[in-house]
């Protein structure tokens, strides 16, 4: 063990045409697959904002498109979430998690058309589940709304998925493992344990409704806390000191991180249920985990903030970087945040509020989502092999969507606690803390707008990179000219 | 940390333990009541439900209603649950034991529905508030459902199913409006929920 962690290198590093044949071979060998689930990925961003803005603008205009039961808000607010979670959020989770597999292991994506099947079977999952849902087959179960017949779609795709994951790591090349390693192969080991489990009990064969929201609770926070969490963190494990050129401040605190959370995370579930039907003991063990969870966020913390420190300038030069370092920085405050609302004394205040609705887009939007665009800025040119045709696209994407999501985040905090303290007090009517909650969502439907403005901006950058407008670039593309960016150079 | 089986033993294991303790020990336990016979009326609670009822359960859980609304009472010093009149006493697992999917819900845009068969017992209150919320609810942001009602000519007399309601909502002369199936069965699903029953773990406080 070394007292820092770099990337693992070949034994012929020195050798640095070597290295670089290398990449590019297993770069071509993921090629297909990255831009098929990147590709898909962000149909469905597109699709789910959509649906997020439509949801939105119903409880602002109740009477907005009420004539058809296919767009009525309890099913267009269960087609969003389920649309972005397993149309967006997973497929760029499992197309970065691929390509990183195979750079870190250093063997090329092997029967590449199996993964490609596997993503054309996963798009068919989410689509006839989106659409399940919007003609009346959901079940009305908080992250598991998919029908039978799509969740078994996506359960089968993920497996095969899940199977090269692993394969590739188990025949990786000989020599050091890095963190993003441990976290990738933990995901992919987790998620399909966790789906089956979950879609078993509470779809195929459903168990008592007693027990069925401890179940429901145990995957909805595990799909947040054991698939896209380390999919996130093994990114910025990835990219941070992969951009800046420099190691990982510490390689005890990474494995402290990685194996608190592994413990922690898995229990946090039943704070969704505090006050509910459930022994006390259940209640209480997620609580005290959810604590707890402050030992491997500072941890990721502290790691992350001391890698990046001294070259904070290169967040106004790399696009990479400034949505990596954003999703990194909210990943402490979202979970963070998520603790304190553990606790009963503010819970009893943030339950059944939209505080709650607030937290999760910090969570999977203002961590996950930003850091998985970040991912792409990096992957998408080394497997096309064309660089970013527009910074100024790039940097509209930036600016949309940070302020459209802190003004979401913020709105929805600002209502949910006001709506809270209303419930609390039995001398206030129902119908005012309904009232007090209407001028934030209006907000919130503003910083939909402007959410799904800068993912049309991604779209068409996207687009013109797949189809490799413009002119060959050597260079990667960076904010601001070259002469502002010296004496930094980047890593390409 | 450079050797899998290390690393896959520690995922695996740490990942059991949440499996056993929130998974396969309320299946064990909380998915495995059974109903009691109150020995003074001779009721079995919690109740079964009625065939239309498990229909409507259906519909509700097609129509998203949990998105808003919550089936869950919880204790005095948590909530003003009691105080605002939700119930005559918190829920507990047993009371949910019948529900498939459960619907404890995480959310409350709309009023907890525990007992609203109780607070609201009329069938055509039901159907006037689906049809349009605001009429008996004002200020409500509850959408209407009336694509589960149809509007049709009267055929001689007027349908005894057909609902009452007001101008601007009310159809042309000679139309009525009546309920589908599915509306029928979320109305009788909506009208069984109530929960004040005693059970020996939660009996009813005196009131």
């Amino acid at each position: 063990m070394s007292a820092t962690l770099t990337m693992p290198r070949p034994a012929a590093a020195t050798n640095p045409a070597h290295d670089k044949a290398e990449r590019a071979e297993i770069d071509a060998s993921t090629r297909l697959p990255v831009v098929l689930f990147y590709g898909s990925a962000i149909f469905w961003l597109l699709v789910g904002s959509l649906l997020a803005l439509l949801a939105s603008l119903k409880m602002n205009n109740p009477h907005f498109l009420d004539q058809w039961g296919w767009l009525t808000f309890g099913r267009v607010r269960p087609a969003h979430l389920n649309a972005v979670a397993y149309g967006w959020a997973s497929s760029a989770a499992i197309g970065t998690g691929l390509w990183l597999m195979a750079r870190l292991c250093r063997v090329p994506l092997r029967y590449s058309k199996l993964v490609i099947g596997a993503a054309i079977f996963w798009n068919l999952g989410v689509l006839l589940g989106t659409f399940g849902i919007l003609a009346g087959d959901g079940r009305s179960i908080e992250w598991l709304e998919f029908p039978n017949y799509a969740s078994g779609m996506l359960f089968v795709a993920y497996g095969l998925i899940a199977v090269w994951g692993v394969l590739m790591f188990r025949f990786r090349q000989p020599g050091h493992v890095y963190v993003s390693q441990w976290y990738l192969l933990a995901a992919f080991l987790w998620f399909p344990w966790l789906y089956s489990t979950a879609n078993i009990l509470l779809n195929f064969e459903p168990i008592q409704g007693g027990a069925q929201g401890a179940v429901n609770w145990w995957y909805g926070h595990n799909a947040l806390g054991l698939w896209f969490t380390p999919i996130g963190l093994a990114t910025a494990y990835y990219l941070i000191p992969k951009v800046l050129g420099r190691p990982i401040h510490s390689y005890y605190l990474s494995i402290l991180g990685f194996w608190t959370l592994a413990l922690f995370y898995s229990w946090n579930g039943m704070h969704h249920l505090i006050g509910g039907p459930f022994p006390a003991w259940m209640i209480s063990a997620s609580v005290v985990a959810s604590i707890m969870m402050f030992i491997p966020v500072i941890t990721t913390a502290i790691n992350h903030h001391m890698t990046v420190r001294g070259n904070f300038q290169a967040l106004k030069w790399s696009p990479t970087l400034r949505f990596t370092v954003f999703g990194a920085m909210c990943y402490t405050l979202a979970s963070v945040q998520g603790s304190f609302m553990a606790i009963p004394s503010l819970n009893v205040i943030t339950h059944f509020t939209h505080y709650t609705v607030g937290h999760a887009h910090l969570g999977l939007y203002a961590f996950f989502t930003m850091i998985m665009f970040g991912a792409m800025y990096y992957i998408l040119p080394r497997v096309v092999g064309w660089e970013w045709p527009s910074a100024r696209l790039i940097r509209w994407h930036f600016w949309l969507v940070a302020i459209g999501i802190g003004v979401m985040v913020v709105s929805l905090t600002i209502g949910g606690i006001l709506q809270g303290l209303a419930l609390l007090d039995p001398g206030v009517t129902f119908m005012a803390s309904l009232d007090y909650t209407k001028p934030w969502l209006l907000i919130r439907s503003g910083s939909g707008i402007l959410l799904t403005a800068g993912h049309i901006v991604f779209a068409v950058s996207f687009c013109l990179l797949l189809f490799k407008v413009g002119v060959k670039r050597t260079e990667p593309t960076l904010f601001g000219s070259a002469e502002d960016r010296q004496p930094e150079p980047l890593n390409p | 940390m450079n050797r899998m089986p290390v690393i896959v033993v520690g995922i695996f294991l740490t990942f059991l333990s949440s499996w056993i303790g929130l998974v396969a020990y309320p299946y064990l336990t909380l998915g495995r009541f059974t109903a009691v016979t109150d020995e003074a009326t001779g009721d079995i609670n919690p109740p079964t439900l009625s065939g239309l009822a498990v229909r409507g359960q259906r519909v509700y859980a097609s129509a998203g209603c949990v998105y808003c609304h919550s089936q869950q009472v919880r204790q005095v010093g948590f909530g003003s649950d009691l105080a605002r009149g939700w119930g005559a006493r918190p829920t507990v697992a047993r009371d949910y034991m019948r529900e498939n999917p459960v619907f404890l819900g995480t959310m409350r845009t709309g009023p907890d529905l525990t007992n609203i068969g109780a607070r609201q017992s009329s069938a055509m209150w039901h159907h006037q508030h689906l049809y349009q919320p605001t009429v008996v609810s004002p200020g409500s942001i509850m959408p209407s459902y009336r694509y589960l009602y149809t509007t049709q000519k009267i055929q001689g007399q007027r349908s005894a199913r057909a609902i009452d309601l007001l101008p601007p909502d009310n159809p042309p002369d000679g139309y009525e409006v009546l309920p589908s199936a599915e509306a029928e069965a979320l109305v009788a699903y909506l009208l069984s929920l109530n929960r004040n029953y005693p059970l020996p773990e939660a009996p009813e406080p005196p009131q």
